[in-house]
């Protein structure tokens, strides 16, 4: 909480940034997942230094950094899913809920339950929509066949796709245009019913019309799910985020409300990344 | 609770917290069981390959002694040895493969650099493809009928023809999958540079991948080395000793067989021998040609 | 060489261009010579086996007489004993293949990878004959003493299968055919198996992973749907290298020209047959000609299985 309370009482309002609108509302909620002095490596190599962070309840973090900053390893911290690739740990804590969830002692099926993520490509299994969405499901729950019938339904209408596809659910999610099968791999993720949502640039690959339902549906999304986003966009960062980090070399630079990073940035290196000077 | 609104609230933390932590468990527990299962089939796999090495060591090494080099094949109970199955496996091997592999080569550089896409070439990579695969006491059959039968008898050359007809296969998927390897971009340069394409397959491309296409001559030369069944009804076998090719010729392999196969517990020690020899060799090929690979690429 | 350095550009083209056109010619007609090497192996046992065609017509196939003495010969039994050594070859190896596939790629150690990997492969590298004397020698015995009783005692009573696992322990027979098959064939699946695993991205797998699956969730509910065509492909080319397998079966498939309904009872292949009459045929025989047609339906056979799993594989190709 510590950076985030700090923050909370900068001034506020709609401020122009480099021709676009950023967030209006600073007011950040309390921390639901708390990053505290976070280290991490691959191998000898230490990424992550000494992070402090906190994602705020029922808002959106953003993240952002040039290439190899740290942003996606972090994100990749907070389901664990590091812990697929040998040679990679990581050391502090990360609080959910009141556990360190990169302790051994908190099951890694469960925390992904609870943490879900959406990637930078779209990845439909090569099954069916009924069944990708299932698929999620069917690992924590046993569902009878009509509950199952409405938690896909409740699913794909929260990721704004029902109407597209309720009348093709046998058919193969391959046949989806990509960005359907973002916004499926999205309804994938919350069926699982998880309190934290990490998108991995969800929108890299998709075309601009695409992307804007993507950040619509993170908008309405961040009602029900703590959200965190790593985006090389800093116009999807100022439209999505309620609050942004900035992140350079493994290290946590400056983070704050989405309005303040971009038009008041404290740190001389933020100043220059958002105003393009590298990255 | 309604679902079917857009405006539906989340469900909230999961009431079925029970239930998630025993599904869970049998979840964790149809892992293990998997998890334990693939190793133990490795481990099969594993165990099955030691004891074919093992019982080759055990029972080939006794009979293993200098007269098996020195000595030809002789009747049960004189003393005989191995050596003109050896020279005669070497000489088919060698033949074969020296024969096989410059047609291979153009094959797979007709594939690579000629025939990416056109029918030609994809009837050719199919048919390489099926002669890969296909039985080899098929390939013995055909020699037989082509060289055996109109030329009044089995030979070493007939041995040699259908060793050389496996050969080709082998060299062709190993040149054009190294050929692919190469970069478009050296190919423009050398063309670049005015010379014309067979000089640049010639002396760049073939250069380039020769590390891998020596992959291949050695996986081919260990393959040939190692087969039966297409010598049977070609070089046949010869207890005497001969490096006539136009006469039957014999083979270790053949030789293995019908020493294995017989009553006579010397001729099945000298079978045990040479099986060891054989798979010594050829699994020694094998790991040079892996090494040589590695260490180029 | 002195002409030739004085008027360099205008020699080197015209020979050039000569010597692109007669390297072309030659690497087209190496790859013309592979068809006409395949188009003369079907022709020459088709032709090499049509007096037995001519004289037993299309019972040949269906047949199960084989009688020198007579004269007459079929195919039956030997089709028969192909057919079931190698599908249960298939059945017997698939299984340890995944194993073997599934721990390579996904539960060993980095460090484990490249030993084991190569350890499976050269099992594929064991000369067939190898196989025969280790499989007479070795397994069979074992099978005679131990494998087989005990099977026979306790599946050999079971509803529906227990016929397949009756009668006498004799060692050899189909059933330890096809286990030896088996063996040989699943260096085959495996790397396939391995190869096609190791192509699914890994974000795929990441997002599996992601909902919280476990890696056999994963395997089984992403990998195995991703990869299912070339699987298949992969185990079809198991099973074309088995029918037509030679010397490691003749060895151990005790060599009976009878149909038995137990797998543990003898019986051949079409390839073992091939090994052991030949040498006792007359050219010009009718039993010769028995034994090349023999090799014509062996190459149908594997032919058919063959193309079917290039043609699976090959969408693995593109991708």
């Amino acid at each position: 909480m510590s950076l985030s309370t700090e923050t909370q009482n900068q001034p506020t309002g709609s401020k122009s940034f480099g021709g676009m609108q950023a967030r209006s509302e600073a007011a950040l909620n309390d921390a639901r997942v708390a990053i505290r002095n976070l280290d991490f490596f691959y191998g000898d190599n230490r990424a992550l230094k000494g992070i402090n962070l906190d994602l705020p309840d029922r808002q959106v973090t953003g993240m952002i950094g040039p290439s190899g900053c740290g942003k996606s390893t972090l994100l990749r911290i907070l389901n664990r899913m590091y812990s697929l690739y040998p040679g990679q740990r990581a050391t502090g804590e990360v609080l959910l809920d009141g556990q360190n969830i990169i302790s051994d002692a908190v099951g890694v099926n469960e925390l992904r339950a609870k943490v879900g993520m959406v990637f930078q490509k779209p990845t439909p299994f090569p099954m069916t929509i009924y069944d990708n969405i299932a698929f999620g499901i069917k690992l924590h729950e046993k569902l009878s066949k009509s509950e199952m019938g409405e938690r896909i339904e409740w699913a794909l209408t929260r990721a704004a796709l029902w109407n597209e596809v309720k009348d093709r659910l046998d058919k193969s999610a391959l046949g989806l245009s990509g960005g359907q099968q973002q916004r499926l791999c999205i309804a994938r993720t919350i069926a699982v019913r998880p309190e934290v949502i990490l998108f991995d640039e969800p929108t890299s690959a998709l075309d601009p019309i695409s992307t804007l339902k993507i950040e619509e549906l993170i908008d309405e999304l961040k009602r029900d799910f703590t959200i965190a986003i790593v985006t090389h966009n800093m116009q999807q960062a100022a439209r999505c985020a309620d609050q942004v980090a900035f992140f350079y070399l493994g290290e946590l630079i400056e983070v704050a409300p989405a309005a303040q990073l971009f038009t008041a940035p404290k740190h001389p290196k933020t100043q220059e990344y958002i105003t393009g000077r590298f990255g | 609770m309604s679902l079917s609104l857009s405006s539906m609230p989340h469900p909230g933390p999961r009431k079925d917290a029970a239930m998630a932590a025993r599904l869970g468990a049998s979840r964790k527990r149809a892992d293990i069981i998997i998890r334990t299962l693939c190793i133990a089939a490795t481990v099969i796999g594993l165990v099955l390959l030691a004891s074919i090495l093992i019982t080759l060591f055990y029972r080939g090494f006794d009979a293993l002694s200098l007269r098996v080099f020195t000595h030809i094949t002789a009747p049960p109970g004189s003393e005989g040895g191995l050596l003109n199955a050896i020279v005669g496996s070497l000489i088919q091997s060698v033949i074969g493969t020296a024969i096989g592999t410059p047609i291979g080569m153009l094959v797979g550089t007709y594939l690579a650099e000629y025939a990416k896409d056109s029918w030609l070439g994809n009837a050719v990579r199919f048919v390489s493809d099926i002669l890969l695969s296909a039985p080899s006491i098929l390939i013995g059959l055909f020699v037989y009928q082509i060289l055996v039968l109109p030329f009044g008898g089995f030979s070493g050359w007939a041995g040699i023809a259908a060793l050389a007809i496996i050969v080709i296969p082998i060299v062709v998927r190993t040149t054009e999958d190294m050929l692919q390897l190469i970069p478009n971009t050296l190919r423009e340069a050398v063309v670049g540079l005015g010379a014309p394409k067979w000089k640049m397959i010639v002396l760049v491309c073939w250069r380039s991948a020769i590390a891998g296409i020596m992959t291949g001559i050695l996986l081919a030369v260990a393959r040939v080395a190692g087969e039966t069944a297409p010598l049977l009804f070609t070089s046949l076998g010869n207890n005497a000793w001969s490096t006539d090719l136009s006469k039957p010729m014999s083979s270790l392999p053949v030789t293995i067989y019908s020493f294995a196969g017989s009553p006579f517990e010397d001729w099945i020690a000298l079978a045990w021998a040479g099986a060891l020899l054989i798979t010594l060799g050829v699994l020694s090929l094998n790991i040079l040609a892996r090494t040589l690979l590695r260490s180029r690429t | 060489m002195a002409s030739e350095s004085v008027m360099p550009i205008k020699a080197t083209r015209r020979s050039s261009g000569l010597g692109d056109k007669v390297f072309a010619l030659i690497c087209q007609a190496a790859g013309i010579l592979v068809l006409i090497l395949l188009g003369a192996l079907i022709i020459e046992l088709f032709i090499a086996g049509l007096p037995a065609f001519r004289a037993f017509g299309i019972a040949f196939v269906t047949s199960t007489e084989w009688d020198p003495v007579q004269e007459l010969f079929g195919a039956g039994v030997s089709i028969y004993g192909t057919i079931v050594t190698a599908v249960l070859a298939i059945v017997l190896a698939v299984p340890l293949a995944f194993g073997v596939a599934f721990f390579l790629t996904e539960l060993a150690p980095p460090w484990m990878r490249r030993p084991v990997g190569t350890a499976v492969e050269l099992l594929a590298a064991v000369p067939s004959i190898i196989y025969g004397m280790w499989g007479f020698f070795v397994i069979a015995p074992a099978f005679a003493q131990n494998v087989q009783p005990w099977i026979i005692d306790n599946i050999g009573e079971w509803p529906v299968i227990g016929f397949l696992f009756q009668g006498a322990p004799f060692g050899t027979g189909l059933f330890t055919a096809a286990f030896i098959l088996a063996i040989m064939v699943l260096p085959f699946i495996a790397a396939t198996m391995r190869d096609v695993f190791e192509q699914v991205p890994p974000v795929f797998k990441e997002s599996a992973y992601g909902l919280g699956a476990t890696t056999w969730e994963v395997m089984k509910g992403v990998v195995i749907p991703y990869t299912r065509v070339s699987v298949v492909g992969g185990i079809m080319l198991g099973l074309g290298r088995a029918l037509g397998e030679t010397m490691a079966v003749t060895f151990v498939i005790g060599n009976a020209n009878r149909i038995s309904t137990s797998l543990f009872g003898p019986g051949n292949t079409i390839a073992s047959l091939v090994a052991l009459e030949f040498g006792e045929s007359e050219i010009g025989s009718l039993k010769l000609s028995s034994l090349l047609a023999l090799g014509f339906i062996l190459f149908l056979l594997s032919f058919v299985v063959l193309a079917t799993s290039r043609y699976l594989l090959r969408s693995r190709l593109k991708a």
